[in-house]
């Protein structure tokens, strides 16, 4: 399999694990460590003042994991500049995963802010993944902005719905000049795998593994099938038959039974 | 005086930044300070003074996608 490689570093996995919705920080880092991935999310909070809880940085800080914090929570432009800039203090990394999304039912990102954020952040430093609509327009505009990546959304946010932007998805990866990373709404390994074939450089899960029954099981079953689905786009997939459905044999049909 | 961290008023009895990490006991790594909405790196921290009603916001990691 090919390294993927963003903003010059490489990574042996393509598959991106958020950290959210874990029902305890041991399953998560079990998760982890089951998926193989070598980029995982994190996001941001106050601290409360008599703070005695579990520190969950020190479950995914390893030498093999990139962390990417993210700026959830963060409405416009100018928030996302003060949250990265705290991000990048708090965690000692430029690399940041951009998302703006003002309104918190459907945490759909803003197209607009996240443009100007991207501009901004870009120039202040920090290596920006930004998280965005399924817009071959807005990825291309995001990549003469300096983003490392894209990050067009399958589907809302947690809904495990899979490719439901497939065609944009299909017009993104062929355009894009930077790593086209799917991100949200990948509910099931074969969706993963499916984007994979398509040619998507990597696939960020986080609810289809951290509310899985078994969420280690359900971690190794994405990075199967994350490799199988990169392995099937590099060996070149067959073409689909269009037009009149008509079978096309696979074995001889030369007679070997005498009439 | 009186300062406001975390949306939560605080008695501090010292005068920089520095003097409240050490009395909110905040660890080495894996947090960032703003006061007034503006970011102070760790290495400025001692050389940053808090006046009375300064907004302070502490942050840490936290789970998410």
């Amino acid at each position: 399999m090919e390294k993927l490689v963003i903003a010059g570093k490489e990574f042996g996995s393509r598959l991106f694990l958020g950290s959210g919705k874990f029902s305890s920080n041991q399953v998560m880092e079990e998760a982890i460590k089951a998926s193989g991935t070598e980029m995982v999310t994190l996001a941001m909070k106050r601290i409360e003042l008599d703070d005695k809880e579990d520190d969950m940085l020190k479950h995914i800080a390893h030498p093999n994991i990139q962390l990417l914090p993210n700026t959830s929570g963060v409405r416009d432009a100018d928030e996302a500049v003060f949250a990265a800039q705290m991000a990048r203090e708090a965690f000692g990394t430029n690399w940041l995963k951009l998302e703006i999304h003002p309104d918190p039912r459907y945490l759909l990102p803003d197209s607009v802010e996240t443009l100007k954020a991207t501009e901004k952040l870009v120039k202040l430093g920090f290596v920006v993944l930004p998280y965005c609509q399924a817009d071959p327009v807005l990825c291309r505009q995001l990549e003469e902005a300096g983003a490392a990546t894209v990050m067009p959304l399958a589907a809302p946010i947690g809904t495990n719905k899979g490719l439901e932007t497939k065609e944009f998805i299909r017009i993104i990866i062929e355009q894009a000049g930077v790593p086209v990373v799917v991100d949200a709404g990948i509910g099931a390994p074969s969706h993963a795998a499916e984007a994979m074939e398509m040619g998507a450089s990597a696939c960020l899960v986080n609810t289809a593994i951290s509310v899985a029954g078994n969420p280690v099981e359900m971690a190794k079953a994405f990075k199967l099938a994350v490799e199988a689905g990169r392995m099937a786009y590099e060996s070149g997939l067959g073409a689909v038959t269009s037009g009149n459905l008509v079978a096309s044999a696979s074995s001889p049909l030369t007679a070997f039974l005498n009439d | 005086m009186k300062i406001t961290v975390n949306n939560k008023e605080t008695e501090f009895d010292g005068t920089s930044v520095s003097d409240l990490a050490a009395q909110l006991q905040l660890p080495e790594k894996g947090v960032a300070v703003a006061v007034n909405n503006e970011m102070i790196p760790r290495s400025e921290w001692s050389a940053t003074p808090l006046a009375e009603n300064a907004n302070v916001v502490i942050i840490k990691a936290a789970c998410g996608g």
